[in-house]
């Protein structure tokens, strides 16, 4: 990474209190994004992406406790003063949630929501502001920008509505982007569309980008680093090349193999990662996907494996028994 | 084959632009009878009698030439108190509404945005003004402070905040939980802008439309106390003072408690109609929003 450390988040851990006891959905992670850089976060559901994704733009909720730091830009946002931090997000830091369906206001026409939002933070009058909205449209990729600034959300599809989201998010020029699942709301077809879209702006603003998704596939062409999380932490960290030519948890090997192949002959079953993740609000001892490891051995139910350092000090896994040859695959 | 698909695209294309639902004609009546009643409200200057004319020799009168809807038990004209009427009802059943639609609505707003120790004292507070008597109530302040449109529309308006403070909160606690309001918090919001921006017009829907049955109720209620004697002081004539005067000469020339009662039962109705009609408009689960 030879581009400047734009946020760095530092041994942070979140826990909810629940009436089953005290739940830790993030526990002790450590990820760091340079200028300009890409990077995924992988997992399934349940496994903290989208609580981490909240503790880093600081909304949690209310009863959520969070501890650890979260540095951007040189600032701790966990003990930024509530004012600054709100100046912080929308200019500098911005997000896309998963359901466009949602995170639009149903009652306000599009061109409100945006225009709005660059009136608040940019201090555009009425007619820079319009202006500007139907530029931010067009870069979107949403044909006949005008006419849309008039429509409400309901009359849009799902893969506009995201567009519209894209377009508010990236209507101040954030420095950082956090993309929550972005195209788990969408149609097949109109994911690779959103992402090459994501990262075409991405490239084209040199904004960092945090790509959280549950597909390893979404990460592959289009991340400088993947974040591999289970059950709260992050068991496997690589830049993108290094993770899919050598990957050393198995659990990555297990996301990886459960993603259908378009070559394997009809008929053939999918393989699943068996069992269900565990339930956060009861810790187990050991490692955490040990109860479906098949490599598990005595000692994983005993300790719980630290992030240690493969070949190269980017590289780094958390695993008693590391994947040795390299896993042949062909992505 | 052709001339079919351009028959169905045909009929798409009009499907989409009758989305626009359909309000139906009893809509529009009640609307029709709205304005008539506020018209007639706002112009009742222009009468050539007023509402405490008396006329002793055509006491109880019949409906005449001169007299549209007869004279009452005083000898005065029927139509210009039934209108002078509309005015006090009117001006009670709106007013009244407002003060809770205003009050009510930014603290339901307000507690369910904030959640925490100020919904609990806001809800707990409506609960100790819902469990009091609303006639009690009333009775105990126009003893004290006297009657008056005023006093009337204030007791009303307060005893209205709870159920507008319920429809508010409501709103607001499913909204709240919605993803554009962190998105908005994400975008750097203040409360203020999230609370007045992003969940007032989606509240303000709901609201409206039980503000219209607010009205409605309001209406029906000064009425009863007018009845009772308890609402605006004689010789100001509302709805509800003519139904009592009415019931007098109830033997006699029953169209003096009726045709007031038809009035108000016709207005309610109409509000009511409005307001239902709007609600569903306004629902979720039918608008596809």
């Amino acid at each position: 990474m030879t581009e400047p450390v734009l946020l760095s988040v530092e041994g942070v851990a979140v826990d909810l209190p629940t009436p089953r006891g005290n739940l830790r959905a993030v526990d002790q992670v450590d990820l760091k994004v340079g200028a300009g850089q890409t990077l995924g976060i992988v997992g399934e559901s349940g496994c903290g992406k989208t609580m981490l994704s909240r503790a880093i733009l600081q909304l949690l909720p209310k009863k959520a406790k969070l501890s650890g730091r979260v540095m951007f830009d040189g600032q701790d946002l966990v003990t930024l003063d509530p004012e600054r931090l709100r100046k912080l997000r929308g200019r500098s830091l911005a997000v896309v949630f998963q359901d466009p369906m949602t995170s639009l206001n149903p009652v306000l026409t599009i061109g409100t929501q945006l225009i709005e939002t660059l009136q608040e933070h940019l201090e555009l009058d009425g007619l820079p502001a319009k202006k500007r909205s139907v530029e931010l449209l067009a870069a979107v990729g949403i044909p006949a920008p005008e006419q849309r600034l008039m429509q409400y959300p309901h009359q849009l599809s799902g893969g506009m509505r995201q567009r519209v989201a894209i377009a508010i998010a990236l209507s101040c020029e954030p420095k950082l982007l956090i993309a929550d699942e972005p195209t788990t709301a969408l149609d097949v077809t109109i994911q690779a569309q959103i992402l090459d879209l994501l990262a075409r702006e991405q490239r084209r603003r040199h904004m960092a980008m945090i790509l959280i998704t549950h597909d390893l596939g979404v990460v592959a062409g289009r991340t400088d680093e993947v974040a591999v999380m289970y059950a709260g932490r992050v068991v496997e960290r690589a830049p993108t090349p290094a993770l899919f030519k050598k990957m050393r948890m198995p659990y990555t090997e297990a996301l990886l193999a459960a993603i259908p192949k378009i070559d394997a002959a009809p008929h053939t079953p999918l393989p699943a990662i068996s069992g269900r993740p565990p339930d956060p609000t009861r810790p187990i001892q050991g490692c955490s996907f040990s109860p479906r490891c098949r490599y598990a051995t005595g000692r994983c139910y005993q300790d719980k494996p630290l992030l240690i350092q493969a070949e190269t000090p980017d590289h780094q896994y958390a695993c008693f028994h590391p994947i040795k040859a390299a896993a042949g695959v062909s992505a | 084959m052709a001339t079919l698909e351009l028959g169905i695209d045909e009929n798409v294309a009009i499907s989409a632009i009758g989305r626009r639902r359909r309000l139906g004609p009893l809509f529009w009546a009640a609307i029709a009878w709205m304005i008539l009643v506020f018209a007639a409200a706002a112009l009742a200057g222009l009468l050539p009698f007023g509402p405490t004319d008396m006329d002793m020799l055509e006491r109880r009168a019949p409906p005449s030439a001169l007299h549209w809807l007869g004279n009452d038990g005083l000898g005065r004209d029927e139509l210009a108190r039934l209108i002078y009427g509309a005015r006090v009802s009117l001006t009670v059943g709106l007013c009244a509404p407002i003060i809770g639609i205003t009050i009510g609505g930014a603290l339901g707003m307000l507690a369910g945005y904030f959640r925490g120790r100020f919904e609990t004292l806001v809800v707990g507070s409506m609960d100790v003004l819902l469990a009091f008597p609303p006639l009690i109530l009333a009775l105990a302040v126009t003893a004290y402070l006297g009657q008056s449109i005023l006093n009337l529309t204030c007791i009303l308006g307060v005893l209205g905040i709870p159920a507008f403070m319920r429809v508010a909160r409501a709103a607001t606690l499913t909204l709240a939980r919605r993803e554009f309001v962190i998105a908005a918090q994400a975008l750097g919001a203040t409360h203020a802008r999230i609370l007045l921006r992003e969940l007032l017009p989606n509240v303000i829907l709901p609201l409206f439309a039980f503000f219209l049955l607010g009205v409605a109720v309001t209406i029906v209620v000064e009425g009863a106390l007018s009845f009772l004697g308890l609402g605006v002081p004689p010789p100001v004539s509302s709805w509800g003072s003519m139904i009592g005067e009415g019931r007098e000469s109830l033997e006699m020339a029953p169209r003096l408690a009726f045709i007031p009662a038809v009035t108000m039962f016709l207005t309610v109705l109409s509000f009511n109609l409005v307001g239902d009609t709007l609600r569903a408009l306004s629902d979720p689960r039918q608008g596809a929003l």
